[in-house]
C-alpha cells in the first residue's frame, strides 16, 4: 500500500502550520517503526502538480490548519464534488481530487486532517490550544496508520467533522 | 446618485483584491478603483534578524513565488559580504541560481497561462462560469490540462533540485550557493521518461505557442482591443540588451520605445525610483523620478520584458520574438492580452535556458562561494515572473539587518492595473450599470493578465467566497451579492 501524508501551510503564520508539523511528526514516527510505503510532503499549498503527485497512491492524508467551529481536530473524506476552488495560492484538496480523477483516470482515498489552529500572525511557533491539538491529531493518526488497510477498507472510525 | 460597487475577492489571482466601480449621475462609470491588501510587516519582522537569515525568512512572505524573493534576497546580500553586484560569484554559484530562477520562470508562468488563463481563452468571456475554469479545460482538453500539470511540475522539481527543498529552501547563500547538482538529478532533467524531461519540455513550450498564435488569428480583435492602452515598461536587461531574468541593469522605454532610462545600476535604484502614496489604498505607486508620478508609471513584467530588451539570447525565443515584434510595427506592444503572449515566449525562453544550464559541468562541480570585504548596504534586483522586485538591505556592525525595503512586482504594476480595470469597466459598464457575470470576469481578465501576486500567505480552510457590494454615494450599502 502506498500511502502519501501531505502538510500544507506557513510555518511563519503561527498555527498555519500545524499541517505541516503533524507531517513532520508522522514522518519522524513512521521512520523510527520502520514502516514501508510511506511518502511525505510539505508545502505552503496545494497546487495542480499535486494532482499528479496523488495519483499513484493508495492513500492520501492532507493536513492543514483549520478556523472551522471544531473542538480539536478531525477528518473528512474527500472525493472532488464539492469546494473546487483555485487560485494559484492556493486549490482545495477536492480540486486537487477532482483534477487527478479527470487527467490520470484515479482516485485514491484522500482524507483531510483539519486541525484547529487560532493564531495567525507573522511568527514562528504554535500557540498553546492549537499545540495540544496537534498533539491529540498525531496521537489518532498514529493508531490509523499502524493498520492503514483498515482506513481503506471500512471508513468507520473516523472522527468525522 | 453616485454608486460604488465592490467586487471581492478578485478570483483567480494571487491571493485577495477587491475592485470598486463608481457611477456617476448618469450611470456611466465615473472612475475605478482596485485595492489589494498588502502585508508589509515582513520588512519590520526582518529588521534586528542576522542578515544572512534573510533569503529563507523573505520565502515566507508568499506561497507562490518564493524562489523570487529567495533569489533577490542573496543578490542584495551578495553585495554586503563583498561578493560582487550580481556577476561577481563563482560560474558554479550564478549557474546553479540561474537554473533555479528560471524553472521557477517556467512552473510560474506554466501554471498561470494552462490554469488561470486559458479558460477564459478557451470558453470565453460569456461562458457559463460553472464550466469556465481549469476543470472544464480537463474535461474538453485534457492534453492541455495535462501538459500544464506536469509542466509545473517539472519547474518544481528543478526548484527542489537547486533549492534543496520544495520550501524554505536553502540553495542560495550570501555570496553564492550551498549545493551542486547531482549526476543523478541531471541525469533525470535531461533523459528522464516522458515527460519529465528537459527536451519535452521545449517541446510543449513550442506547442503552447502554437495553441496561442492559433487562438489569436481567430480572435485578434478581442485580443488586441481588450484593455489595451499605450504605457512605458521596465526591466532588468543584460549589459548588451539582451533579455536576462536573473541579473542585469535598468532600462525602461516609453510608449514609443524611446530610451527613458537605461543602463542605470540598481544599486541606485532610490535615486530613479520613487514611491508615490494615495489614501485609500496602502499599495504604492511607484513611478520614474525625473518624470513625476503622472508621466513616470510602467508596465513591468512579460509583456514589458519583450519590449524592453534589444533581443532574446535563445534561438526558438528569439525567432518568437521577432514574430511577435511585427504585430505593433515594432513599437512596444501596448496590449494587455498580451502579456500572455509574451509569458509564453518567456516559457520557451525558460525551457531553452534550462536545457543549456542542465549540459554545463560548472553545475556538478566548482567552488559555490566568493566572500570579499563586507559592506553595510546591498540591493538585489531579480526579473520575477511577475516583474522586476527589488531587495534592499542595510545591515549595522552586529551583522542585524537595520533597514528592509521591498518593491515587489505587483506594486510596479499596481497603475497599469488600474487603467485596465478602468479600460473594461467603461466599456462593459457605460450606460449599463449592471453587475453581471461576464462583466466581472471582464474586469478579473484585464487583472490577471498581469498575473498579480495579491501576497498573503495565510490560508487556513474558512475563506470567504466572492463578494459584491453595492454602496451608494454617502458610502451607504444598498446591496450586497456573494458567489
Amino acid at each position: 500500500m502506498q500511502i502519501l501524508i501531505y502538510g500544507y501551510g506557513n510555518l511563519g503564520r503561527q498555527d498555519d502550520g500545524l499541517g505541516i508539523l503533524l507531517s513532520q511528526k508522522l514522518e519522524a514516527w513512521v521512520k523510527k517503526e520502520g514502516f514501508s510505503g510511506f511518502t511525505f510532503e510539505n508545502n505552503y499549498q496545494l497546487n495542480i502538480e499535486d494532482a499528479a503527485e496523488i495519483a499513484n497512491k493508495d492513500l492520501v492524508i492532507f493536513a492543514d490548519a483549520s478556523e472551522e467551529e471544531i473542538d480539536d481536530f478531525c477528518l473528512s473524506v474527500v472525493d472532488g464534488k464539492k469546494e473546487l476552488s483555485f487560485t494559484t495560492h492556493a486549490a482545495s484538496p477536492s480540486y486537487i481530487v477532482k483534477l487527478c480523477n479527470d487527467l490520470f483516470d484515479r482516485q485514491p482515498l484522500v482524507l483531510l486532517v483539519h486541525i484547529k489552529g487560532y493564531e495567525w500572525a507573522f511568527r514562528e511557533g504554535l500557540s498553546e490550544k492549537a499545540e495540544k491539538n496537534l498533539g491529540n491529531a498525531f496521537r489518532y493518526l498514529q493508531k490509523l496508520l499502524a493498520n492503514p488497510e483498515d482506513a481503506i477498507k471500512s471508513r468507520e472510525g473516523l472522527k468525522p467533522c | 446618485m453616485s454608486k460604488k460597487i465592490t467586487i471581492e475577492p478578485v478570483t483567480r489571482v494571487e491571493g485577495h483584491g477587491k475592485v470598486t466601480i463608481h457611477l456617476d449621475e448618469n450611470n456611466n462609470v465615473d472612475y475605478t478603483r482596485l485595492h489589494i491588501v498588502e502585508f508589509r510587516g515582513f520588512e519590520r519582522f526582518l529588521q534586528g534578524r542576522p542578515y544572512w537569515e534573510a533569503p529563507v525568512l523573505v520565502q515566507r512572505l508568499c506561497g507562490i513565488c518564493p524562489v523570487s524573493h529567495h533569489l533577490a534576497a542573496a543578490k542584495a546580500l551578495d553585495v554586503i559580504v563583498g561578493a560582487g553586484t550580481g556577476d561577481g560569484l563563482t560560474p558554479t554559484g550564478e549557474k546553479m541560481r540561474r537554473l533555479m530562477h528560471y524553472g521557477q520562470i517556467f512552473q510560474s508562468h506554466s501554471l498561470h497561462f494552462f490554469h488561470l488563463a486559458s479558460p477564459d481563452l478557451l470558453f470565453g468571456v460569456d461562458a457559463d462560469p460553472a464550466i469556465r475554469n481549469i476543470i472544464g479545460v480537463a474535461l474538453q482538453h485534457k492534453d492541455l490540462a495535462v501538459q500544464g500539470v506536469m509542466m509545473r511540475k517539472f519547474g518544481q522539481e528543478i526548484i527542489r533540485a537547486t533549492a534543496g527543498k520544495k520550501i524554505h529552501g536553502t540553495g542560495a547563500i550570501p555570496g553564492g550557493i550551498n549545493k551542486h547538482l547531482s549526476r543523478a538529478e541531471k541525469e533525470s532533467f535531461i533523459n528522464g521518461a516522458d515527460p519529465l524531461n528537459i527536451d519535452k519540455m521545449v517541446e510543449w513550450s513550442q506547442e503552447a505557442l502554437v495553441f496561442f498564435k492559433d487562438y489569436y488569428v481567430k480572435n485578434k480583435s478581442f485580443i488586441d482591443n481588450f484593455a489595451a492602452f499605450p504605457s512605458s515598461h521596465m526591466s532588468l536587461v543584460r549589459k548588451d540588451g539582451a533579455m536576462d531574468l536573473y541579473h542585469g541593469v535598468l532600462r525602461a522605454v516609453d510608449a514609443d520605445g524611446n530610451k527613458i532610462l537605461d543602463d542605470v545600476d540598481y544599486q541606485d535604484y532610490e535615486n530613479y525610483i520613487e514611491e508615490e502614496v494615495r489614501p485609500w489604498t496602502y499599495m504604492k505607486f511607484p513611478y520614474l523620478k525625473h518624470l513625476g508620478a503622472k508621466q513616470g508609471w510602467y508596465r513591468v513584467g512579460p509583456l514589458a520584458r519583450l519590449n524592453t530588451c534589444d533581443f532574446i539570447p535563445t534561438p526558438l525565443a528569439q525567432a518568437e520574438l521577432e514574430e511577435f515584434r511585427t504585430l505593433n510595427n515594432g513599437k512596444p506592444n501596448p496590449h494587455c492580452l498580451h502579456y500572455h503572449y509574451a509569458r509564453l515566449i518567456e516559457i520557451l525562453h525558460a525551457a531553452e535556458v534550462m536545457r543549456d544550464l542542465l549540459h554545463d559541468p560548472d553545475l556538478l562541480e566548482g567552488e559555490r562561494v566568493v566572500k570579499g570585504q563586507k559592506t553595510h548596504r546591498g540591493v538585489g534586483v531579480i526579473e520575477a515572473p511577475r516583474g522586476t522586485l527589488f531587495h534592499h538591505y542595510e545591515i549595522n556592525d552586529h551583522d542585524q539587518v537595520t533597514l528592509a525595503n521591498l518593491i515587489v512586482s505587483t506594486t510596479n504594476n499596481n497603475e497599469p492595473m488600474n487603467r485596465s480595470v478602468n479600460q473594461v469597466a467603461h466599456s462593459w459598464m457605460d450606460g449599463h450599470p449592471e453587475i453581471t457575470e461576464p462583466m466581472m470576469n471582464a474586469v478579473e481578465i484585464a487583472i490577471r493578465a498581469y498575473d498579480p501576486c495579491l501576497s498573503c500567505a495565510t490560508h487556513a480552510l474558512g475563506q470567504m467566497p466572492l463578494e459584491i457590494s453595492l454602496y451608494d454615494a454617502k458610502e451607504n450599502l444598498i446591496d450586497i451579492k456573494r458567489t
